[in-house]
C-alpha cells in the first residue's frame, strides 16, 4: 500500500498503527477532558461564575458624611466640624517585599508616633473589616507631615493624605456634658437596631446628645461603587453608582449659650464640684445644664493620651465626665421643703393657715432633731416656715406624716426618684426613701432598724437617704410652678436641614398632669419669695437686690464624710414663673453661701438684668 | 481515503497544461488542515481585536495589527515549506540540531531580558524567540535522529541517545528560565521516540524517573533547601491544586481564569465582560487568551476553537499514517504531540485543571514566533501530506 518500513524493518508496521491507534487515543481522551470541563464552567455553573465575577468588578468606597452641626437655641454653633489631614495607607500597594514593607512601616510609626507593632494591628483589624479600603493609620497629621510624605513619595508606597471631617467646638468646654462626643462605631453598637447599615469605621455618637440624636446628626455616607480592575484601581469611565454624601442634619438645642455660659462660669468661680440645671417651667426646655469640673470634649477627636484617661476616667473625686446635674446621687436640705409642704397641704395635714409652734427642736422617741445653727422662730405658719426655713416647723409636718407615705406620694408624683425622661444618657434615677424600701432592706438583713419617724423626719427636710439631683428638684419645682404640669425636660429643641427649615420639632409634651390646688401653690411660692426677697428670708442677702421678683429655697445638705453641700433652687419671675434654676454644689457649705450666689449669676444672665448692689440687707438665716 | 484516492488518480493524458490550482499544488495538500489552521489564527486576529483596543494607549491596534502581519508572514512560510520535500530536514538533521542548540544558547548573550528571563532575540520589527521555532527543529532534528540510529547500538543505548538530544536543549531551554517551553521539548522528544517504537519497558522506566524528579524538585529540593524551581514557577506548578484569594498569586490568576470562563456562560458576555477586560485575568493576549475567548463568546466560541484544535490534531494523526516514509511519519507524530501538548496544557490551565506554566495557546496566543513556528509546523505537516500524494500519483515535487 505505502512505501512503508524502509528505515525501520517491516516489524514495526503492525506496532506503529497500534502505537498511532493509542495516540488517537489519548488525544481524544484529552479533547474529552477539555470539552468537559468547558461544559461544566459554562454550561453547569455559569451562573455561579457570573455572580463571582460581578463581584469581582465592583469597589464600594463610602465617602463620609460630615455630621450636622449642634447649635443652641438661637442657632449659635456649639459643635461645627472642621476637615482634618488624616493619614491612610493602601495595603495593597506596599512594597512586595517583606523587608521594604518592614522599612516603611518603621518609618511611618517613627512620623506618626507609634510603633510598627501597632500599625500593623490597625491594618490588620481594618483590613479584615473592610477588604480594598484604604486603612486610616492617624488623624489631625500636621502640615509639616503631609509635605514631608508628598515630598518622598516615592519612600512611601501606598500612602495618601485624605481630608475627614472632625468635631470642632468653637466655645470650647462649654456644654461639655451635654453635647457628648462622637468616636467610631463599636463592635458591640454594630449589633443594635438603631446601628443598622453602618460598617466598622463610621463614626457615631458616644454621648451627650450626640449620642440621642445621632440618627438625625449622622448623615449618609455617600457611596461610589466604581468598576475596578484588578489591582482594585479604578477603570476608565468605571463609575457605576455614585450616591453623593448626605451631611447630617443640623440639631438645635433648647439651651440658650448665655444661660450656660453663666451657670458654667458660675459653678466654675466657686471652684468646687457641682451641677446647674435652668429649664423652663411649662414645658421642661432646658436652657443651661452643666457640671463642674467639665473636660474639652476635644480631646476626644484624638486617641487619648494615657494622662488624659487618667485625668477623665480615674478621678473618683473630680470624675470630671460625670454630669453631677442629672447623675449626681444627693440629698437636697432645705429644698425638700417644697414637697413636704404640698404633701402636707394636699394630705390635710395642714392648711394654709395652720400655727405650728418651732421651739428650736423637735424631740421624737427620745431623739432631738434641732433647727440649723440652733435658732428658734416661734409660733409659724407656712409662710414665714419657708421664709426662715424653720426646720422643726417641717419636722413636725414630717412625723405627722411617717407612717401614711403622703410625703413619699407626693415626693413620687413629683418626680424625685424616678426618671425623668432627660434626652442624655447618663441620667440617675435617685432613691426616695420610703417605709416600703427600708423595711424591705431591714427584712433581708441589709439596715439594722426598720423604717422609724427619725427617717420622715430627715426626709422633709432633705436629709439621711435621699438620693435626687438638680434636675429632678427642678421639676418638681417646675411642677408647683406651673400648677401641676410635671414637664418632660429636654435638650433638642427641633432638627433643621443645612438651609434652616425646620425638619423635626420635639416635643416630648407634658410627663403627667397632678392635681394642685392653687390655693397651695400661691402660699409655697409666697413663702419661697419671701425666703428669697423679703428681708429676714433665708436667701435674702442674695436675691434681694436683684429687679426680678423671684421664688428661691436654700438647701443645705448633710452628706457623711463630707462638709455641707449648698444647694440653691429658684423659680423667676414671681409669681408666674417661667423659668427654674437649681443649683448644688458639693462641700459649698450653706445654700446661701455658694448656690445661691451661682443662681443669681445665672438668672442675671438669663434675664439681662444685673442685681443692683452687693447684697440686700443682712437678716437671712441659713437654710 | 481511497476513495478520495481514486478520484484524484484519474488518467490524464493531455495533461500538458495543468490548470493554476494543479501548479501550486494544492490538489495535494490537506484542505482540512490549511483551515483549521487559517481559522484559528483568524479567530486569533479577530478576538485580540475585540479584546486588545485599551491595552496600548493611543494604538487600539496594536496587537491586531502585529498578529496580522505575523498571520500572514506565517501563511507564506507554511505554503512555501509545504512545497518542499520535508525529507531534505532528514539530511540537514545535523545542521538543524546545531542551530536548535546555538539559537537558545545565544539568547543569553544577547537576548533581551523580559520580567526575569532572557527568551528573544530583539530584532527590527519584533522581537524572535527561538525557542519557539527550536520546537518544531526539535522535532526535525530529532526524528532524522532516530530514523538514522534505528539499527546502531542495543536499544537501551538508542533511548539513552534520544533522551540526550532531546534534553539538553530542554536543559538549555529550561535555563532561561522557561519551564512551559522545555515541557514541550520533553513531549516532543518523548512523542518521537514513542512513534520511533521505544520499548514499553524503557517508557515505564522513563515514567517512574520522572515521577521521581517532579518529587525532588516539588518536595525534596526545597526541603533540604537547594531549590531547583524559581519561587514563582514553583508557586504556579503546585497552586492549581489550591486557589487562594491573594491577587499576587498564581493560585488566584488561575482562579480569576475560571471566573473568566464560567461567567461566559453559554453565548458569552461579549463586550460586558469584565474578567479578562478589567485585567483579572492577566496575559490576556497571549496564555489566558482562551478565558478570553470563554467570557466573550461562552461555550458556542470556546467548544468551536477547541473544535478547530481537534481538528488540527486529527488531520495531524492521519497524517502520521499517510506519510511515505518513516521519517514523516516521525516528524507528523512529533508536530502533533507538540499541538495536542501545548493545546492541552494551555486550555487546562486556562479551564483550572492544569498548573500555569507559561505555555501559549498555539496560533491564538499573541505572539510573532509562537504563531510563525505553528504554521510552519503545519507547513511541514502540508508537505509531508503533498511528498504522500504525489509519490502515489508516481510523480515527485520538482
Amino acid at each position: 500500500m505505502y512505501r512503508r518500513g524502509d528505515e525501520l524493518g517491516p516489524q514495526m508496521h503492525n506496532r506503529l498503527a497500534l502505537r498511532i491507534a493509542i495516540f488517537g487515543g489519548v488525544a481524544i481522551a484529552l479533547f474529552a477532558a477539555l470539552f468537559f470541563r468547558l461544559w461544566f464552567l459554562q454550561v453547569l455553573n455559569s451562573d455561579k461564575y457570573l455572580a463571582e465575577a460581578n463581584n469581582n468588578r465592583t469597589r464600594e468606597f463610602r465617602v463620609s458624611a460630615p455630621r450636622g452641626k449642634i447649635l443652641d437655641r438661637n442657632g449659635n454653633a456649639l459643635v461645627a466640624n472642621r476637615t482634618s489631614l488624616a493619614l491612610q495607607i493602601n495595603p495593597r500597594k506596599l512594597p512586595a517585599s517583606e523587608g521594604e514593607r518592614r522599612a516603611e512601616l518603621a518609618q511611618l510609626a517613627d512620623l506618626t508616633h507609634s510603633t510598627p507593632r501597632r500599625l500593623r494591628k490597625t491594618i490588620h483589624e481594618q483590613v479584615t473589616l473592610a477588604p480594598g479600603a484604604p486603612v486610616t493609620l492617624r488623624r489631625d497629621v500636621g502640615h509639616y507631615l503631609v509635605y514631608y510624605l508628598q515630598e518622598n513619595q516615592a519612600r512611601f508606597p501606598g500612602v495618601a493624605v485624605e481630608r475627614v471631617f472632625v468635631r470642632r467646638y468653637p466655645d470650647g468646654t462649654l456644654a461639655a456634658h451635654i453635647l457628648g462626643n462622637v468616636g467610631e462605631v463599636s463592635e458591640a453598637q454594630l449589633k443594635e437596631r438603631r446601628y443598622r447599615g453602618l460598617q466598622p469605621g463610621d463614626e457615631v455618637g458616644q454621648d451627650g446628645v450626640e449620642d440621642t440624636y445621632d440618627h438625625f446628626l449622622r448623615g449618609r455616607p455617600g457611596i461610589t461603587r466604581i468598576q475596578v480592575d484588578a489591582l482594585g484601581q479604578p477603570t476608565r469611565n468605571g463609575r457605576l453608582v455614585s450616591q453623593p454624601p448626605v451631611p447630617g442634619d443640623n440639631l438645635k438645642l433648647t439651651i440658650d449659650s448665655e444661660v450656660q455660659a453663666a451657670g458654667e462660669a458660675a459653678l466654675a468661680a466657686r471652684g468646687l464640684p457641682g451641677g446647674f440645671v435652668t429649664m423652663n417651667v411649662d414645658n421642661g426646655e432646658i436652657l443651661g445644664l452643666g457640671s463642674f469640673p467639665t473636660f474639652d470634649p476635644s480631646v476626644f477627636t484624638q486617641p487619648l493620651t494615657q494622662a488624659q484617661v487618667n485625668q477623665l476616667y480615674r478621678d473618683p473625686v473630680l470624675a470630671p465626665l460625670t454630669d453631677r446635674a442629672i447623675a449626681g446621687l444627693y440629698p437636697t436640705g432645705s429644698t425638700f421643703k417644697l414637697i413636704t409642704a404640698i404633701a402636707a397641704l394636699e394630705s390635710g395635714v395642714i392648711t394654709p393657715s395652720t400655727t405650728i409652734v418651732d421651739g428650736g427642736s423637735l424631740t421624737v422617741g427620745g431623739e432631738s432633731f434641732q433647727n440649723a445653727g440652733g435658732a428658734s422662730y416661734g409660733s409659724l405658719t407656712l409662710v414665714p416656715a419657708l421664709q426662715v426655713s424653720s426646720d422643726v416647723f417641717f419636722y413636725t409636718l414630717g412625723l405627722d406624716m411617717w407612717d401614711t407615705g403622703d410625703l413619699q406620694h407626693w415626693a413620687h408624683k413629683l418626680g424625685i426618684g424616678r426618671p425623668t425622661g432627660l434626652d442624655l444618657p447618663g441620667a440617675a434615677e435617685g432613691l426616695l426613701p420610703s417605709q416600703h424600701w427600708r423595711n424591705q432592706l431591714y427584712k433581708h438583713g441589709e439596715t439594722e432598724r426598720p423604717w422609724s419617724a427619725g427617717d420622715n423626719i430627715q426626709l422633709a427636710t432633705g436629709q439621711g437617704d435621699l438620693q435626687t439631683n438638680p434636675l429632678q428638684m427642678a421639676i418638681a419645682y417646675a411642677a408647683m410652678a406651673n400648677g401641676g404640669t410635671v414637664v418632660t425636660p429636654h435638650i433638642g429643641k427641633e432638627v433643621d436641614d443645612a438651609a434652616g427649615r425646620v425638619l423635626v420639632e420635639f416635643d416630648p409634651g407634658p410627663r403627667r398632669k397632678i392635681k394642685i390646688d392653687p390655693e397651695y401653690r400661691a402660699a409655697i411660692l409666697e413663702g419661697l419669695h419671701e425666703a428669697a426677697q423679703a428681708p429676714g428670708g433665708t436667701s435674702y442677702a442674695v436675691f434681694g437686690g436683684f429687679p426680678v421678683p423671684v421664688a428661691g429655697k436654700t438647701g443645705t445638705a448633710q452628706r457623711v464624710g463630707h462638709a455641707d453641700q449648698s444647694w440653691y433652687i429658684v423659680l423667676a419671675p414671681y409669681p408666674n414663673p417661667r423659668i427654674v434654676t437649681a443649683v448644688t454644689i458639693e462641700e459649698g457649705g450653706f445654700g446661701a453661701e455658694s448656690a445661691a450666689p451661682a443662681a443669681l449669676q445665672i438668672l442675671e444672665a438669663y434675664f439681662g438684668k444685673r442685681s443692683s448692689g452687693e447684697s440686700g440687707p443682712n437678716g437671712g438665716s441659713p437654710g | 481515503m481511497y476513495a478520495t484516492r481514486t478520484r484524484r488518480a484519474r488518467p490524464e493524458p493531455f495533461a500538458l497544461r495543468p490548470g493554476i490550482a494543479e501548479r501550486l499544488g494544492l490538489p495535494y495538500m490537506d484542505a482540512t488542515l490549511g483551515l483549521a489552521a487559517v481559522g484559528l489564527v483568524a479567530f486569533s486576529v479577530f478576538t485580540l481585536g475585540q479584546a486588545t483596543q485599551h491595552d496600548i494607549p493611543g494604538d487600539p491596534g496594536y496587537y491586531v495589527d502585529r498578529q496580522t502581519i505575523y498571520a500572514v508572514l506565517g501563511l507564506i512560510g507554511m505554503y512555501l515549506l509545504a512545497r518542499i520535500d520535508y525529507s531534505r530536514f532528514r539530511e540537514l538533521r545535523v545542521g538543524i540540531y546545531t542551530f536548535l542548540c546555538a539559537s537558545v544558547s545565544l539568547v543569553f548573550v544577547f537576548g533581551v531580558a523580559a520580567r526575569g528571563s532572557r527568551r528573544s532575540f530583539e530584532l527590527p520589527l519584533f522581537s524572535f524567540q527561538p525557542s519557539e521555532l527550536g520546537k518544531l527543529l526539535l522535532v526535525l532534528a530529532l526524528a532524522g535522529f532516530v530514523i538514522d540510529g534505528a539499527r546502531r547500538g542495543s536499544a537501551r543505548q538508542r533511548t539513552v541517545r534520544y533522551l540526550c538530544l532531546g534534553f539538553a536543549p530542554a536543559a538549555l531551554v529550561f535555563l532561561q528560565p522557561d519551564l512551559g517551553t522545555s515541557l514541550v521539548y520533553g513531549a516532543i522528544t518523548l512523542a518521537v521516540m514513542y512513534v520511533g517504537g521505544v520499548r514499553w519497558t524503557h517508557f515505564a522506566l522513563i515514567g517512574a524517573v520522572i515521577v521521581a524528579l517532579v518529587a525532588l524538585v516539588l518536595v525534596v529540593a526545597p526541603a533540604i533547601g537547594t531549590p531547583i524551581l524559581k519561587g514563582y514557577q514553583e508557586q504556579r506548578l503546585t497552586s492549581f491544586l489550591n486557589p487562594s484569594g491573594d491577587p499576587s498569586d498564581a493560585g488566584y490568576q488561575q482562579n480569576q481564569a475560571k471566573i473568566a470562563v464560567g461567567s461566559g456562560g453559554k453565548t458569552g458576555r461579549g463586550d460586558r465582560a469584565t474578567q479578562t477586560r478589567l485585567d483579572f485575568v492577566p496575559e490576556r493576549h497571549t496564555d489566558f487568551i482562551f478565558a478570553v475567548i470563554g467570557e466573550r463568546y461562552g461555550f458556542m466560541g470556546a467548544a468551536f476553537v477547541l473544535s478547530l484544535y481537534a481538528l488540527l490534531i486529527w488531520r495531524a494523526l492521519r497524517i502520521v499514517t499517510l506519510s511515505k516514509n518513516s521519517y514523516g511519519t516521525l516528524v507528523a507524530g512529533g508536530i502533533a504531540a507538540m499541538l495536542l501538548f501545548q493545546v492541552f496544557v494551555n486550555v487546562g490551565m486556562n479551564l483550572g485543571i492544569m498548573p500555569i506554566t507559561g505555555i501559549p495557546l498555539p496560533l491564538l496566543s499573541y505572539g510573532g514566533s509562537s504563531v510563525l513556528a505553528t504554521l510552519l509546523a503545519v507547513g511541514v505537516l502540508q508537505s509531508i501530506h503533498m511528498q504522500a500524494r504525489l509519490s502515489q500519483k508516481g510523480r515527485f515535487a520538482w
